[in-house]
């Protein structure tokens, strides 16, 4: 990458993986529990939150000389506030089913941790373009856990993937389920969630050993 | 070696040496001390010699099991052959000798229940042994127990692959994760219970899965009731079962596999505390549990709050020993709240997790809108709770000790140190 210097590339690849907002630093843990019973939905939310994250670090960014550090916490909640309801509302105009599936959890990206926890942490102290890349870079790994997450509670608990039915029809018996299978409507429920990121951060950590904290 | 003719055990003992130091290694040694006494011998240092070890106690467990084992086999049988007569207008009256303890019941129920046993096993102990083998430890034996546990507390007809999935999850989630056997907090057959429960419900509660052949049959001119006591109860409709309570109580009832006799269990419970493997104090206090919280709710009928036309009239209205004898809390009791990992550990600790038990059991069994049962879901809550419980009566204990030991005339007074180190020591 051309563009992008090698500390850059770290901004966006280390969220990815090895600093990931989910698995490592357990942040955003509720959006993730609530909407991924469903792919679609958990695509729309990264999407959400890398709009929200990418535009607001770079919003934070831009003020970061000029916010009394007294204040900065409210003024970062009109920011975040400010982009969840442009998020909101062009939910609401264009994809009006979907914005009912997620109902509160739009709104509620304000009270994401990640968010606030970027601005506080990177956006306040850097320059315009790292903080955008650093704001991208966190909602990616964000994005990537909650669609791994969803991919597999949409898969096994209603058979289907962006609603389209990947293992034959449930109630006229056809495909998979024609040999008697049925979807586990386990992965359903939210605490299906909690295991699924569960086995996830296991499995990361087992591959990478250097994450796992002493006791 | 002039002897060429090696015995299984040789053989075994030769490859166990081969494979010495590889990955292979625990899956060999499990299979060795399964099947026969090791002849290495420990050659240094002091060692407590005692019977009772991990194969000790769970085989011990696994004997109390196979009464309920054999009955579920008749009991299966009978059950089945019971909902086709009384579909065909001729309700069966049970003949010990003639229609229970038949050939035609045993036969039923054996190529029913045996299936899902091997399954329990194969599956459990596969997984046990990759985990052995990526581990790198020797295999434990906490699967013996929860494998024979397991296809007596699921429905008959529970499909087999069914089980191997929720197997797989209940001993990786349940067990496996917080590091093995010994470590877990949730008893391993209890979370494969939930996990059924909560990913396939239509198998696991309702009004047809609790005989063979009754799902099957659903809405064919051969359809058969599977309903359980508890079922009608919870329908308010206790006048159209005929069960009488000897049948309640030596299990000719349907239910799951082999939950129905609370006769067996008792015999079972009375072998376990009398071989010292399982806690008198949680069963006693988890009948008491029981017994207050039913109690409680024939006052509450008796008193008038409840009519007639309530939902909840007729679990309310049961007599309240009789559930006891109803449904999987006698064995749940006996054979799962005694479960020693993740039980109370403290003698105080386990009247209070065991009477919670009881009273908890009875009282999901009620409210549960969807299934009427909860004994599972009960002793799965004591069990996150049981480390709380001791932790306090812990405390308690140290509180009372240190009262003493101040009031102690012995002492002066304690020590400005001591009495920081006690706590550090007992925290």
């Amino acid at each position: 990458m051309a563009i992008l210097s090698k500390k850059d590339t770290n901004l966006i690849l280390d969220p990815l993986a090895d600093n990931n907002p989910i698995t490592i630093q357990v942040l955003g843990i509720c959006s993730a529990l609530a909407i991924t019973a469903e792919l679609q939905a958990s695509v729309v939310m990264a999407l959400s939150v890398i709009f929200v994250l990418g535009v607001g670090n770079v919003v934070i960014s831009l003020m970061r000389n000029i916010i009394p550090s007294k204040i900065r916490i409210i003024v970062q909640l009109v920011v975040i506030a400010t982009l969840v309801i442009i998020v909101d509302q062009v939910l609401k105009a264009f994809a009006y089913e979907l914005s009912k599936t997620l109902s509160v959890f739009v709104g509620l990206i304000i009270t994401n941790c990640i968010i606030m926890g970027r601005f506080e942490a990177f956006a306040l102290g850097n320059n315009v373009w790292r903080s955008f890349l650093d704001g991208i870079g966190n909602a990616l790994g964000y994005g990537v856990i909650l669609i791994a997450v969803g991919f597999f509670r949409e898969l096994l608990g209603s058979g289907t993937l962006f609603g389209i039915k990947v293992f034959g029809d449930p109630v006229t018996k056809t495909g998979l389920y024609a040999t008697g299978y049925e979807n586990n409507g386990f992965m359903i429920i939210p605490p299906a969630a909690l295991i699924v990121v569960g086995i996830i951060i296991w499995i990361q950590r087992s591959k990478n050993r250097a994450l796992i904290e002493e006791n | 070696m002039r002897d060429k003719r090696l015995t299984f055990k040789k053989r075994l003992h030769i490859l166990k040496h081969h494979y010495r130091g590889k990955k292979m290694a625990p899956a060999f040694n499990a299979f060795h001390t399964f099947l026969f006494t090791p002849n290495d011998t420990t050659h240094s240092g002091g060692h407590v010699r005692a019977a009772d070890d991990l194969k000790r106690t769970m085989n011990t467990v696994i004997m109390a099991l196979i009464p309920i084992l054999v009955f579920s086999f008749f009991n299966t049988g009978y059950q089945h052959y019971a909902a086709i007569d009384a579909a065909s207008g001729v309700p069966r009256t049970l003949d010990l000798m003639g229609n229970f303890f038949t050939w035609e019941n045993f036969w039923l129920g054996f190529t029913l229940v045996i299936p899902l046993v091997i399954v329990s096993y194969g599956v459990g102990l596969l997984v046990e042994f990759i985990f052995a083998v990526i581990k790198g430890h020797e295999v434990e034996e906490g699967y013996l127990v929860t494998g024979m546990l397991v296809p007596l507390i699921v429905p008959v007809d529970t499909p087999l692959w069914m089980l191997a999935v929720a197997v797989v999850f209940g001993v990786v989630i349940g067990k496996e994760v917080f590091g093995g056997t010994g470590m877990n907090i949730l008893n391993p057959a209890l979370t494969i219970r939930a996990f059924l429960f909560f990913a396939y419900p239509t198998w696991m509660s309702g009004d047809k899965v609790w005989v063979h052949g009754a799902v099957d049959r659903a809405g064919t001119a051969d359809a058969i009731s599977g309903e359980t006591i508890l079922g009608y109860l919870a329908q308010n409709n206790a006048s159209e079962y005929s069960y009488s309570t000897s049948d309640m109580f030596f299990g000719f009832i349907p239910g799951s596999v082999g939950e129905t006799s609370a006769f067996l269990c008792l015999l079972g419970g009375i072998f376990l505390i009398y071989s010292k493997i399982a806690s008198w104090r949680i069963m006693v206090s988890a009948v008491i549990g029981a017994l207050v919280m039913g109690l409680i709710f024939n006052g509450v009928v008796d008193a008038g709050i409840i009519g007639e036309t309530s939902k909840f009239y007729g679990l309310m209205s049961f007599d309240f020993w009789k559930h006891l004898i109803v449904g999987g809390l006698a064995f749940g009791i006996v054979y799962m709240a005694t479960d020693p990992v993740t039980g109370s550990q403290t003698n105080r600790g386990k009247w209070i997790y065991g009477f919670l038990i009881g009273f908890i059991s009875v009282m999901i069994r009620v409210f549960n809108p969807a299934y009427p049962e909860g004994v599972f879901l009960a002793i799965l809550l004591m069990n996150v709770f049981a480390p709380t419980i001791d932790h306090y009566v812990i405390r308690g204990n140290v509180k009372r000790r240190m009262k003493r030991l101040n009031n102690a005339s012995v002492f002066t007074g304690p020590g400005e140190g001591k009495e920081e180190e006690l706590k550090v020591e007992t925290a």
